[in-house]
């Protein structure tokens, strides 16, 4: 595997948009950053709540292979409950980062799920969600928070395209925009290690 | 920094269904008659959008069944008109009649197809048991390793299977390409028409001046004659796919053969495959190149007509190859691709590569770089004498 390449596992439950965000990250990171990506879920049980998995590749290089991530480099969670029933830390190493949407702090998460605390970043994205979409529909607050962990695409270009997609996206529902918009900002800014 | 190849293409995000109803919108064609399934699906509910919305003018049917699918498909295209479908596993298996149908009756009819597991036990992941199950309906079989493939596979069909008279299906691997979105340079629409033209029949059915039968009985006297033309038509057809495929690198950059070569040339070992998995395996063999072992890839593009002659010429160098088959024939005997490989070799008096057969990832099981490395092992082993290779199917990543 080229040590470039950036791999993304995102956790979530059916409903909560893990494969949504994973192909709009995709698209920002393809828009933005002109950089190769692939966005792709795991089809599980396809039923509201169910865990299901989805998954990111990023490089400067045409990305060939298809097969599953194992060893990723930043891992999100949507959904903290999962970290009781899903091994959401499989392949993580010692140098993978977790990004979990959780009131809890960096220490307790790393101490429950048996990592280094350098390895672990939260932010309460469903509470966010709630005060800016105004439901807990965690997904774009993650993104934001991923993009400030990842480091690799400016913030306001980002806000810029999901603008764009957006609003194709939602022409009849213009009322979300900001708020998603909003969260994506508010994540970028809250999520702390 | 990503480039264009086509100067006026355009590089954009989009899942392996997406871009083949996007090339099904620049096609543009008379008629689609479809039913929709997993993990095909996407693909006419695109299209039917764009119908619905007025950006194509194509008479979209919706049908009962796949059967009925091909069906309308067929008429629409014995009436005259550039007919298309999609379709996936048990639909294909559905329109199993009418598949002999259409290439019997010599009509151009393109599909696209999702590569998925047939029932039972229901499983709606990628495998090729569908497509490999009608590898002797007279179809010819394109597959696609990613979405730009699928992409270009599309466009080439078209003038393929109205020169070749021969209907002709272009795949992508289930969810793996189909719902995973990779970038892809996509052509400007008046290019695309440009490339693909206006189609006008030879013959057909709504030609009032020129009325003729189609589907008739056939008995002793005729019937063999017409399955030898049909056999010939295919056989032939090898060229037609070769010059399209140079029309298309003149226009668009992108170059296809009846098979890509990667690091081949001077390979002694090497694996054969079909698909996505191509991807994976090229990873595997520049990480193989770089310790100095020589391992190579054949990827099979055009299955059928399978290039019989000019892949035995590629393949004689090489010591050790592996046969990797998405699809078990339960045959007794060996999976599709394996068979015409050897049987090929044999045909042509070369024995000296030493050819195993593996079926690997049915149902959409994984199959990754280190399965793979696992497979050169074996490969360089018998190479140099120290395993003999086996003289059945083997399997990668099952439980026995």
């Amino acid at each position: 595997m080229s040590a470039k390449m950036i791999e993304i596992r995102w956790h979530g439950r059916g409903g909560q948009g893990a494969k949504t965000a994973a192909l709009l990250f995709a698209e920002v990171v393809l828009a933005t950053a002109k950089k190769y990506i692939q966005a792709f879920p795991e089809y599980g049980p396809e039923r509201m709540g169910a865990p299901v998995q989805s998954f990111n590749r990023v490089s400067e290089n045409p990305i060939t292979l298809h097969s599953g991530v194992i060893n990723p480099n930043y891992i999100i969670i949507l959904e903290p409950s999962l970290m009781e029933s899903v091994s959401v830390t499989n392949g993580i190493g010692t140098t993978g980062k977790i990004i979990v949407n959780t009131s809890f702090s960096s220490d307790e998460i790393a101490k429950k799920l048996g990592i280094g605390v350098n390895q672990v970043y939260v932010v309460n994205a469903s509470q966010i969600a709630r005060e800016t979409i105004g439901k807990d529909i965690p997904n774009t607050p993650m993104l934001g928070a991923l993009i400030k962990v990842i480091g690799i695409l400016d913030i306001n270009d980002v806000l810029e395209e999901v603008k764009c997609k957006l609003e194709i996206k939602f022409r009849h529902k213009p009322e979300v925009i900001s708020g998603n918009i909003l969260s994506i900002k508010r994540s970028f800014d809250e999520v702390k290690n | 920094m990503i480039k264009t190849v086509f100067s006026k293409g355009k590089i954009v995000a989009k899942t392996g269904n997406e871009v083949m109803a996007e090339a099904m919108r620049q096609i543009e064609p008379d008629v689609v008659a479809a039913y929709p399934i997993t993990p095909a699906t996407e693909i006419v509910q695109i299209f039917s959008q764009f119908v619905a919305d007025g950006i194509v003018k194509s008479e979209y049917i919706a049908v009962e069944s796949e059967h009925s699918a091909m069906s309308a498909t067929i008429a629409a295209s014995a009436a005259g008109a550039r007919a298309m479908t999609g379709t996936s596993s048990q639909g294909l298996c559905l329109m199993w009649e009418m598949l002999y149908i259409a290439s019997g009756l010599r009509l151009p009819i393109v599909m696209a197809e999702v590569n998925r597991a047939i029932s039972a036990p229901l499983n709606i992941h990628g495998d090729q048991s569908d497509t490999m199950g009608a590898r002797d309906s007279g179809w010819i079989q394109i597959y696609s390793e990613n979405s730009q493939e699928a992409y270009d596979n599309m466009i080439q069909a078209i003038r393929i299977a109205e020169k070749a008279k021969l209907p002709t299906l272009v795949t992508t691997d289930g969810f793996i390409i189909s719902h995973c979105m990779e970038v892809v340079e996509l052509y400007p629409d008046a290019d695309v028409k440009a490339f693909v033209g206006i189609y006008k029949p030879e013959r057909y059915l709504l030609d009032t001046k020129r009325p003729y039968t189609l589907g008739s009985v056939d008995l002793q006297d005729y019937y063999f004659e017409h399955r030898y033309q049909l056999a010939q038509a295919m056989r032939d057809s090898k060229d037609i796919i070769l010059n399209v495929a140079k029309d298309f690198e003149k226009m668009f950059g992108r170059k296809y053969e009846m098979y890509e070569k990667f690091m081949f040339d001077d390979a002694e070992i090497a694996i054969v495959v079909i698909g996505s998995t191509a991807g994976t395996i090229k990873v595997v063999v520049e990480e193989l190149r770089e310790k100095g072992i020589k391992a190579g890839l054949l990827k099979i593009r055009v299955f059928r007509p399978f290039p019989t002659k000019q892949i035995v010429k590629d393949l004689s160098h090489v010591k050790a190859i592996a046969v990797l088959d998405r699809a078990d024939s339960c045959s007794g005997a060996f999976a599709p691709i394996y068979a015409d490989i050897v049987s090929s070799l044999y045909a042509a008096g070369i024995t000296i590569p030493k050819v195993v057969n593996y079926v690997y990832g049915l149902g959409g099981r994984e199959i990754n770089t280190k399965h793979i490395v696992d497979v050169y092992e074996i490969l360089a082993k018998i190479a140099s004498g120290v395993q003999k290779p086996t003289s059945q199917v083997e399997y990668i990543n099952v439980r026995k």
